[in-house]
Order: C-alpha cells, then structure tokens, then sequence
C-alpha cells in the first residue's frame, strides 16, 4: 500500500489514484507587473485529500490560494476545480461553482454588521428557498459540528480569535461544499486552541469527505492535518508529496522551512557597505 | 553620480500628471460601477442575485429616518437665517414685505438641496466609505465573492437606490422646514400671518422651482453613493487608510455637490 493510501491521522482511509480529481492546476504563472510570483505550478488535489500548501512570506502561497478562489486571473496555465476551468467560467456558473466551495479566511472575515448566526446563514439565505426555520435548524447543526453552540446571537467582535475561526469554518461549511479552503487556520492562536483547530479540520473531513486545502505556515499544523504537502518557495513547488517524503526531503530549503532555520545570505562587505552610503558617498 | 531633483519643474508635471491619470481612472471606476449597480438593480433577479428589498429599506432608515433630527434643525435655521437676512436687506428698499419671494426660491432651489446633500455627505457618504474600506481591508469583500455574492450587488446597490429615495425626500422635508422655519420669524418681524405667509411663498414659487431642487438633489444622491463607494473600494493600509478614504469621500462629495449645483443652475437658467 502506497503511503498516500493509508488511513490518515483521523482514520479516514486517504485520497488515493481511484478518486476523482477535484482540483487540478496546470502550468500556472502569475506576475504581478514585472515581478513572476508563481512559476509553472503544477498540482492536483483529489476528492478527500488534505493538501497542505506551507511556504514562508513572499513565496506565493496567498496568492496560489487566490487562484484557487478565483480571485485572481492567471498569466498563463489553468485552474480547474471540479472538472471546470474557472478561468472560462461566466459569472453565473462561476456563481454557481462557488456554492460547492467553502473558503475559512485568515482573519475569519465575518461581517462586522451581523451576528454570528447571520454571518453563518448569509450563504443559505442567498443561495436557497429554504424557510427560516429550517436555515436556524442548520445553522446550529454547523455550530454545534465546530463547537460553537449557543454563540449565533453574538457579534464578531465579542468573540475570541479561537472562536471566529470557528464561526469562519461554519460559515464556510453551511452549504456543505465539496472543497474547503482554510487560509492560515491556526495563525496566531495558542498551542491548544491550534491544536483543536487542526482537530476540527480533520473532523470536517471525516464528517463530510470534503476535499481540503490549507494554507499555513505552521509546521506542528500541517504535520497533524496532511495527507500531502506542497511546500513552494520564490513562486516554485520545492516538493510535492506525502508527509513523511516531505519530512524526509533532502531539499535544504524544505528542511530550513520545517526546522524553522532562517536563511542566512551571504554578505558581500563592498555591497553591503555601498548600500548603507547609497547618495552619501560616490 | 546624476540625481534627479525632487522640486523642480519635470518633478510637478510628472506629479500633475499622475494625479490626471488617477482622477481619469477613478472616474471610470465610477461610472463602471454605477452601471454595474444598475445592472444588479434591473437583471439581478435574472442572475439569481436580487436586490433585497430589505436590504434598501435598512439603508433608507440609517439615511433618511436617522438624518431627519439634524437635518430639520439645520433647515429651520437656515430659513430662519435667510428670512432674517432678506429682511434686513429690503428695509434698504422699504421692500420688506417681498422677503418671501427671496426665501421660496432661494430654499426650494438652493439651500434644501445643498443642505442635504452635504448632511448626507457628511453622515452616510463617510459611513458607506468607512464601512466597504473595513470590509476590503478585513476581507468581508473577498468573502462575499466567494460565497458567490456579487459585492456590488450586495454593498452598492442598495445604498445607491436608497440615496436616490431618501436625498430627494429629504430635500423636500428641508425646504417645508427651512419655509416654516422662515415663516416664523416673518410673522413675528413682518405681522404677517403665516396663512399668509404661505400664500405669498406659494405665489412666488411654481413647480419649476421645486424640480429644479429634486432634480439637483438626485444628483447629489448618485454622487455621494458612488463617490463613498469609490473612496472605500481604494482604501490601503489599514486603520489609518480608512480614515483617509472616509475624510477624502466626504470632501469630495462636497466639493462634487458644489460643482455640480453652478453646473445644474447653469444648465438650467440657459
């Protein structure tokens, strides 16, 4: 049995070569003005995978995730997420492409204006014709799923940032999609309400066999939530692979990434000296 | 080693000539927003993405029941202004009495208009920016987008249609305050009855004058909304970058309504 197709942390028997695939990106490249912030991104994602993408600031993983949303058109390549290319998509079958997803922002992103309940029913009250009652019915189904029963009548900012991640997740699971996207999900929390994030995820996985693409740069996370890892650095997949390839990857810069090692530059004395005097000395 | 001066003639052009191509471009976001709020508006129940009604309705209240308190203050005192000043003017004359002629039509297609514009400027043109800035900088926007929620269909939309109700209904509750505000005090100076008053500023004015200040006004509505949401939709930097867009949108709002009023009386009068 190949390591991809063992059961993973939550038991869930793992995404394997039979299953479907649900995201596939295609020789993306993206500039922004001059600068290329992917180069030749290749990868496909299939039905129940966990993938998480890791890379350090600048490496381009926000901007692969924007991708991914559909937030962004690329330069060249392709993105296709359940079969459609989403960059030849009209607006209303894009629209209608988004009700399969879900998408945890970093920050939460719930609406200031409106309650946690609102916040989570706003998919079901703008996608569907069900009735008041039976949207509350599975809202608080949501809630309760990511541990945040009782909380629908509160405002974003009197939660913690524990617990906005988990409205965040409810919100972004109420239309039970086929893929979810969490950006930076365990970003700035303690060990513990980390922990049960990662924990979270894993249970939204077994729950719904839902696909999932996290973002982060949280090496005990992604250790805990992956089936496989894509770890980019300067716009390029570094590796591609199942946790324990990655772990074991000669790649130095993975090693640097997973072992927290900062890159250390080598100095050039004459260059480092003329860029301190730039405009003082000629 | 050439350097480039920093205050000199190429400098200023160079500055002049970026902050052209900005004005330009804001422009046409404005005018490809406004289409695309109407395009929302008209086709959107066709897109299955309607307008909500109650969506309107919850703008109109935050910016036209909310405005009424200071909005009728200010319009009482400026009729009581106008009136007392055109009072004094025509003593010159021995012409007191003819102060009613001054003060319909000054209200009804100037100072109504403009005072609401400005009000609404201030309060809801400054809020619509602070609040789609908030929502960019936090995200909110990315969310609705891939919720599958078109943004301008959701933030511009309905703040837009209800400016377009509430300014014109505001402005007309200002010059029936700012007339009564003027009445009072002419009754008191002039012994004038404000039965008589009122049948003196009815003389004096038609229903050109009264359009002549709701059409301006419906004017200033579309401005304030898409100039709040243009300011909003540019905000970088966080915290403080909201602040500069919300004080930007509202000098420009009043600088766009004071423009457009010598346009529209120029147009008008021709």
């Amino acid at each position: 049995m190949r390591d991809a197709d063992k059961p993973g942390p939550d038991g869930h028997e793992k995404t394997g070569p039979h299953r479907d695939a649900v995201i596939e990106v295609e020789n993306l490249v993206t500039h922004y003005g001059e600068h290329r912030v992917l180069n030749d991104i290749n990868l496909t994602v299939r039905a129940g995978e966990i993938l998480v993408i890791m890379g350090g600031s600048g490496s381009g993983k926000s901007t692969l995730l924007n991708h991914l949303l559909g937030l962004l058109n690329p330069t060249h390549g392709t993105v296709r997420l359940l079969g459609e290319d989403i960059n030849t998509l009209s607006l209303l079958e894009m629209t209608d492409l988004r009700r399969k997803m879900g998408v945890a922002f970093q920050g939460g992103a719930l609406f200031s204006s409106m309650t946690v309940g609102d916040n989570i029913l706003l998919p079901l009250r703008e996608h569907t014709r069900l009735d008041e009652q039976t949207m509350r019915i599975m809202m608080r189904l949501k809630m309760e799923v990511v541990n945040l029963a009782g909380a629908e009548d509160l405002m974003p900012a009197e939660l913690s940032g524990g617990m906005i991640k988990r409205a965040a997740f409810a919100r972004a699971v109420i239309m039970d999609p086929q893929i979810l996207f969490c950006d930076e999900p365990s970003a700035g929390l303690d060990p513990i309400v980390a922990s049960s994030i990662d924990k979270l995820i894993l249970d939204l996985r077994a729950a719904f066999d839902m696909t999932i693409v996290v973002v982060t740069h949280e090496r005990e996370s992604a250790l805990a939530i992956a089936d496989r890892i894509c770890v980019l650095d300067r716009g390029e997949i570094l590796v591609l692979d199942t946790v324990e390839n990655v772990k074991n990857s000669p790649e130095p810069r993975v090693q640097d990434l997973l072992n927290r090692r900062a890159e250390v530059p080598e100095v050039d004395p004459d260059a480092y000296l003329a860029r301190l005097t730039r405009g003082i000395l000629s | 080693m050439a350097t480039v001066s920093k205050g000199g003639p190429a400098a200023l052009l160079e500055r002049l000539g970026r902050a052209t191509i900005n004005a330009i471009s804001e422009i046409g976001y404005a005018a490809s927003l406004l289409w695309e709020a109407l395009y929302w508006l008209v086709l959107g129940h066709f897109r299955k993405q309607p307008v909500r009604v109650s969506h309107v309705f919850e703008q109109a209240m935050q910016i036209g029941v909310a405005a009424l308190p200071i909005l009728t203050v200010l319009s009482a005192t400026i009729g009581v202004m106008l009136a007392l000043q055109g009072i004094h003017t025509l003593a010159i004359f021995g012409a007191e009495e003819r102060v009613t002629t001054g003060i319909a039509l000054s209200v009804s297609r100037e100072f109504a208009p403009l005072i609401t514009g400005i009000l609404v400027a201030g309060r809801s043109g400054s809020a619509l920016a602070a609040r789609i800035g908030t929502m960019r900088i936090t995200q909110e926007i990315d969310a609705l987008r891939v919720i599958g929620i078109a943004p301008v269909r959701f933030l511009v939309t309905p703040p837009l249609l209800a400016m377009i109700v509430m300014v014109p209904a505001l402005t007309l509750w200002a010059i029936l305050v700012a007339l009564l505000g003027g009445g009072l005090l002419v009754s008191m100076e002039l012994d004038m009855t404000l039965a008589v008053y009122f049948e003196r500023i009815l003389e004096d004015s038609s229903l050109d004058d009264l359009l002549h200040g709701l059409g301006k006004s419906l004017i200033f509505a579309v401005l304030i909304a898409v100039i709040g949401v243009v300011n909003g939709a540019a905000v970088t930097g966080g915290a403080e970058g909201v602040g500069r867009a919300t004080t930007r949108s509202v000098v420009h709002a009043i600088s766009a309504i004071v423009i457009t009023d010598m346009i529209f009386v120029f147009l008008w009068t021709l």
